[in-house]
């Protein structure tokens, strides 16, 4: 009798397991996001011909994706043409996450866009970060794609 | 049924204890309150002379009529108390003070009633007001006092306090203030300002212009101090503000950004997390001699730490399990545990003032709570979901929590709005709490009149 509940109790577990990684892998891929991570180009400003200047992470991830990678190197070609440009590296969260918790998430997403660059030659001089959290969002809606948007690294010009 | 059965206790209870004052009408506070006590607010009674004389300062017409007011209102929000409507009472105010006529309460179904006095001795105002048990027809309290007459109002929440006290058996949480970010403009450039006013709204004022983005102010234990976090000059850093001189300053002198500050249940340190090189954790700084001490040392993001009223332990939320959870510490950093372990992530641990709970934030499959848990993870109550709401601050007896709550926008991305709301830890009595703009990041402070 007891051993029934406790089986029971553990197909339940497992179930919700089940269930739980079932939503957790399945990939969405609309034209403009990857899994969940934005790959349209809505929001993309350019520092010069060809050098977008963000990169969009996935929910509660501060990975580089595939493109972020390539973004980034072509900002650090860009930056070493232009020796005398410093930077600001904006890192933002979506809404879904408590304010102080995204204000680290945001720090810590500008700074992977920074150790990126500084591995392509970019002296840390030239680099400095700052995060705003969900402060700024770029796309006031309350969706998924909305929110793809909201989660990137800007990369601005600070002189 | 119920209400004459609890009236029989009663009566039998005089009957066979007459000495003993618990007698005396209760209200318990530990449940969900479907039936508020029916209370009876006589206005305060005020002569002519003494009217004419407030008028002037207050700029109302009957001072005691409005400080009644307060009371009412503040016994009606606290959802345990039923305030009858005035134009049922049958005898004057001024008489019900000195005499009431507790046939003529009884009638109208009050089983309590609150008199008293307002007058003005030597331009201060000095009240007097009496707390009577309708059925047993006994006065439960008597209190007087004075004070400058531009302290209307927190007489009225002082009144309200001694009454909520004296029928519940614990502190009252009237005479108390919100700090808050007040928040106007579009979603994607709001404007943000420091903002206190009362308890229950009144006295609104800014304390910052909006100049530059502003958020999570906390007050410090005598309510003077708070600490907050500004965007000033694009560094954003712990500040200090001195609400009375409305002197700023920022704490430490850290390479980096520093946030989520809270000071400790004696004041005399702010506790912050300090984000370098993409790592958050948690420091202290001694506010007498500057001393910065590091308390958490690891490589995923520790923050929103907050101290045990004793001071011994910290709780903060880290996402070094992978997401973020609720852990526990010494408040010296050491015997680091995890307490939450339910479906979801958790955040914006707060530890209760009574000592027992931590009331928290949690999201689960796309929905945001509002719950509590004792404070090793067990005994998980949550009290309120919705499509996002965080942050909740205590009040000082530990009844109520208010947080904020913002909504939805539609496809147009249009409709967004943060409003602060409370909730009492029973998971009753859900309100919004109004402000004159839009606002966030509440924080409650200590009873004023300690």
């Amino acid at each position: 009798m007891k051993l029934n509940k406790i089986l029971k109790n553990l197909l339940l577990v497992v179930a919700t397991c089940l269930a739980l990684s079932a939503c957790a892998t399945k990939k969405v891929s609309t034209g403009q996001m990857q899994g969940d991570v934005y790959t349209g180009t809505d929001t993309v400003e350019y520092l010069a011909s060809g050098v977008p200047d963000r990169v969009f992470f996935a929910t509660n991830e501060s990975v580089l994706t595939t493109a972020s990678r390539e973004t980034l190197r072509k900002q650090a070609a860009w930056l070493r043409k232009n020796s005398d440009v410093t930077i600001v590296l904006e890192g933002h969260a979506d809404e879904r996450g408590t304010r102080e918790y995204n204000l680290a998430l945001g720090e810590r997403r500008a700074n992977a866009a920074k150790d990126y660059l500084m591995t392509y030659g970019i002296s840390s001089d030239r680099i400095s970060v700052l995060s705003y959290g969900k402060e700024r969002p770029v796309d006031s809606g309350s969706n998924p794609l909305a929110w793809s948007k909201n989660r990137r690294s800007v990369t601005v010009k600070a002189n | 049924m119920k209400s004459i059965l609890k009236k029989f206790l009663i009566s039998t209870f005089i009957l066979y204890f007459p000495i003993n004052s618990f007698a005396l009408i209760e209200v318990d506070i530990t449940r969900g309150n479907l039936n508020p006590l029916p209370v009876a607010i006589s206005p305060l009674s005020v002569d002519e002379k003494s009217r004419k004389s407030f008028e002037k300062i207050i700029d109302k017409k009957n001072i005691g009529e409005e400080i009644s007011s307060i009371v009412e209102n503040n016994l009606k929000i606290s959802g345990l108390f039923n305030p009858l409507n005035k134009d049922a009472f049958l005898q004057a105010p001024d008489i019900a003070n000195l005499k009431p006529r507790f046939e003529d309460w009884n009638l109208i179904k009050a089983q309590a009633l609150i008199t008293g006095k307002v007058s003005n001795v030597e331009n201060k105002l000095r009240v007097e007001f009496r707390l009577w048990d309708v059925l047993a027809g006994k006065e439960m309290m008597a209190l007087a006092f004075t004070t400058v007459p531009t302290n209307w109002r927190r007489v009225g929440h002082i009144i309200s306090d001694k009454v909520y006290e004296r029928l519940t058996g614990e502190k009252g949480y009237f005479d108390t203030r919100i700090i808050y970010v007040a928040e106007e403009g579009p979603k994607t450039k709001r404007i943000k300002k420091l903002a206190i006013m009362d308890q229950d709204g009144a006295n609104n004022k800014f304390l910052t212009l909006g100049n530059e983005l502003v958020l999570t102010p906390r007050f410090n234990p005598t309510s003077q101090m708070v600490t907050y976090l500004s965007y000033f000059r694009n560094l954003p850093r712990v500040y200090l503000l001195d609400i009375e001189t409305g002197m700023q300053e920022v704490v430490g002198d850290f390479p980096g950004m520093t946030f989520a500050p809270r000071f400790s249940p004696d004041g005399k340190k702010i506790i912050m997390s300090f984000a370098k090189d993409g790592n958050s954790d948690i420091y202290t700084m001694d506010l007498e001699n500057r001393i910065v001490e590091k308390i958490t040392n690891h490589p995923s993001i520790d923050t929103s730490p907050s101290y045990s009223p004793n001071g011994k332990y910290i709780c903060f939320n880290s996402d070094r399990s992978g997401y973020q959870q609720i852990y526990v510490m010494k408040s010296d950093g050491t015997n680091v545990k995890r307490i939450s372990f339910g479906n979801g992530i958790y955040g914006t641990p707060v530890w209760s003032p009574r000592g027992d709970l931590i009331a928290f934030t949690k999201l689960h499959k796309g929905k945001f709570y509002i719950g509590v848990m004792r404070t090793d993870g067990s005994g998980e109550r949550l009290l309120t979901e919705n499509f996002y709401q965080e942050a909740p601050s205590w009040s000082p007896n530990g009844r109520v929590l208010i947080f904020y709550r913002e909504t939805k926008t539609d496809e147009k991305g249009e409709g967004f709005s943060a409003k602060l709301w409370s909730i009492d830890l029973t998971g009753y009595n859900e309100r919004m709490v109004k402000t004159p703009t839009d606002g966030s990041d509440p924080s409650w402070s200590s009873l004023l009149s300690n």
